[in-house]
């Protein structure tokens, strides 16, 4: 087997998992849209499009709520991959998205 | 300059009866009708069994649902407490006429990323309520999103429009807060809660647990700001109200006899007023126990029904002590006229006593009420405290029309002054027995010190308790010394 570096394994871990995201809003506020937003710019930073983001408005489908134990909005959980993990807030702090979403960042 | 006369029309508040024994009545009818109550205190005191029973009641008896947001316990060991209780979640669960839904908030899953709002805990909350179109709301216990979540000013925001939100739907809610240090809450919750905050205290007094509530705040309504007793047993929780008798209960004039017919000479001809208290006193073995058994014995001759409180002795015990003076107790137990209820005194505190005699006379309803000794129940706590649970008994059985009889033991001579002082005063009757040497024989007799509303013998009469029964003799004349007994 051949040694890679650091950098090389976390990028290929990158490459070989697929992340599941699901962000959870109420309705099309400024702060959900700002949420979705930062989102999509963390993904396309260190997902390298492996990844799919699935947003789920409560408003229109409140019953959803309960099952992801949903109680701040926004509210992303990371489904996949495993373990299951969840971050509050609208994501511009992003040091503390990454942290949450445990994703090493690749720079 | 004119005064101006301020004319106030004065609405009574709509209140929501919470089904819970002696809580309406302590709060004028229950919780203010459409809004949010503060339920506080520590851990154990029962705040999520009060919540919850405010909704189960809401279902069954009133027919309101209700929804449930249960921060603490998952829901299966809630049903299960609760359970226990005797309220059956589950099935009203199952008719949708309650909803429970649990809210697990943990920190170490949650990262705050930026800024958000708790509109997820709305949703849930609203969709529960739509759901079942309920009208009561517990949340049970909201501050632990304080744990959860690290940004208080977006709690304390959150908070606010919870409560104005629950408001605006007119639910009328409970919220659960633990006792904080020097505080109501932990967090502060009193500060959003303005229209009624119920404490609850659950103390330990050498070794004897008390619990006490008492209404902070209500209002819009004048509420006493006395403690309550409370107790939680099998069916829940209950208050014990300061029975409001305002001493305007009508005065008895039927006489029951005493079942001896020298007392019954004693006392105007024809024994004691029906529904009057009685206290037979006096030192050890005079004889106290045995006048009550003969008064019960007589009640249920008369066909009445006799509850017998029995803190010393067993029942099998008092039977066969009584039936070596003549009282034959068991054909009325048999006959279901005599009832017994044995209690340790140490068993709980004072208003753990009183709230079990209430509600075991609640649910007989005995005509004649047996309390022996009274003694006991008051040496477990001590002076301070008594004087307030006698008056709640007697005041209680007054308006039940029960004609109660209560035996206390006394030490001595000037003891018996001391001990009494409280005591009888609440009492109509006071019979004393008295232990005495005459002519070197150690004699028993009998004196009546009072009876309200009828002309009583001031005499000493001979007392004899012997097998044959209990009968009063002559007059005790001449010199007489009264033991003094080694209490």
């Amino acid at each position: 087997m051949k040694k890679k570096s650091n950098a090389k394994r976390v990028t290929k871990r990158a490459r070989e998992d697929f992340w599941e995201l699901r962000l959870y809003i109420a309705g099309q506020t400024p702060n959900s849209i700002t949420a979705i937003a930062n989102l999509e710019k963390i993904c396309e930073d260190q997902l390298q499009g492996k990844y799919r983001i699935e947003v789920i408005d409560l408003l229109e489908k409140p019953q959803l709520a309960k099952g992801d134990q949903i109680v701040a909005i926004p509210t992303l959980v990371r489904r996949l991959p495993p373990p299951v993990k969840k971050i509050v807030g609208n994501l511009s702090r992003t040091e503390r998205a990454l942290v949450g979403l445990d994703i090493q960042p690749v720079r | 300059m004119p005064q101006v006369k301020l004319k106030v029309s004065r609405t009574p508040l709509p209140k929501t009866p919470t089904g819970i024994d002696g809580l309406d009545e302590v709060t004028g009818g229950g919780l203010p009708k459409g809004r949010t109550t503060l339920v506080c205190g520590s851990a154990g005191c029962g705040k999520t069994l009060l919540a919850m029973e405010f909704l189960v009641h809401g279902a069954v008896q009133y027919g309101e649902p209700g929804v449930c947001m249960e921060f603490e316990e998952a829901p299966d060991k809630l049903v299960a407490n609760i359970q226990s209780m005797g309220l059956d979640l589950r099935d009203l669960i199952k008719r949708r006429k309650l909803m429970v839904d649990h809210v697990r908030v943990e920190r170490n899953e949650i990262e705050e990323t930026g800024e958000y709002n708790l509109e997820g805990l709305f949703i849930r909350l609203g969709h529960a309520v739509d759901a079942i179109k309920a009208k009561r709301v517990v949340l049970d216990s909201i501050e632990t999103l304080f744990a959860g979540l690290s940004d208080v000013a977006i709690l304390r925001a959150e908070l606010r429009r919870l409560f104005r939100w629950l408001d605006e739907r007119n639910l009328t809610a409970i919220v659960t807060g633990e006792r904080g240090n020097g505080t109501l809450t932990r967090h502060g919750l009193e500060e959003y809660i303005a229209d009624c905050v119920i404490l609850l205290d659950h103390r330990v007094n050498e070794q004897i647990s008390t619990r006490r509530l008492r209404i902070v705040k209500y209002r819009g309504t004048a509420h006493g700001t006395d403690e309550y007793p409370y107790m939680i047993d099998d069916d829940g929780i209950s208050v014990l109200p300061i029975t409001s008798l305002a001493l305007a209960h009508k005065a008895p004039t039927t006489r029951v006899s005493t079942g001896i017919a020298g007392l019954d000479e004693m006392l105007g001809g024809k024994g004691f007023y029906r529904g009057s208290s009685v206290l037979v006193s006096g030192t050890a073995g005079t004889g106290k126990s045995s006048i009550a058994a003969k008064f019960a014995s007589a009640a249920c001759a008369r066909g009445e029904s006799c509850l017998y409180f029995a803190f010393e002795e067993s029942p099998s015990q008092i039977i066969r002590n009584m039936r070596s003076v003549g009282v034959d107790l068991e054909p009325w137990v048999e006959k279901g006229l005599l009832h017994f209820h044995a209690v340790r005194p140490t068993s709980t505190g004072l208003e753990g006593h009183l709230a079990g005699m209430q509600k075991l006379v609640r649910k007989l309803c005995p005509d004649v009420v047996v309390v022996d000794p009274i003694t006991s129940v008051v040496s477990v706590s001590g002076i301070y405290g008594v004087k307030s649970m006698l008056t709640r008994l007697v005041d209680f059985l007054k308006v039940q029309q029960v004609t109660s009889i209560f035996t206390n033991l006394t030490f001595g001579i000037r003891r018996e002054e001391r001990t009494e002082e409280g005591i009888s005063s609440l009492m109509d009757t006071w019979i004393v027995l008295w232990d005495g040497e005459r002519d070197g024989q150690r004699t028993r007799g009998l004196y009546v010190v009072k009876s309200r509303g009828m002309a009583h013998s001031r005499e000493l009469r001979e007392l004899a308790v012997s097998r044959k029964g209990v009968e009063l003799g002559d007059v005790m004349m001449g010199n007489r010394r009264a033991t003094a007994a080694a209490g």
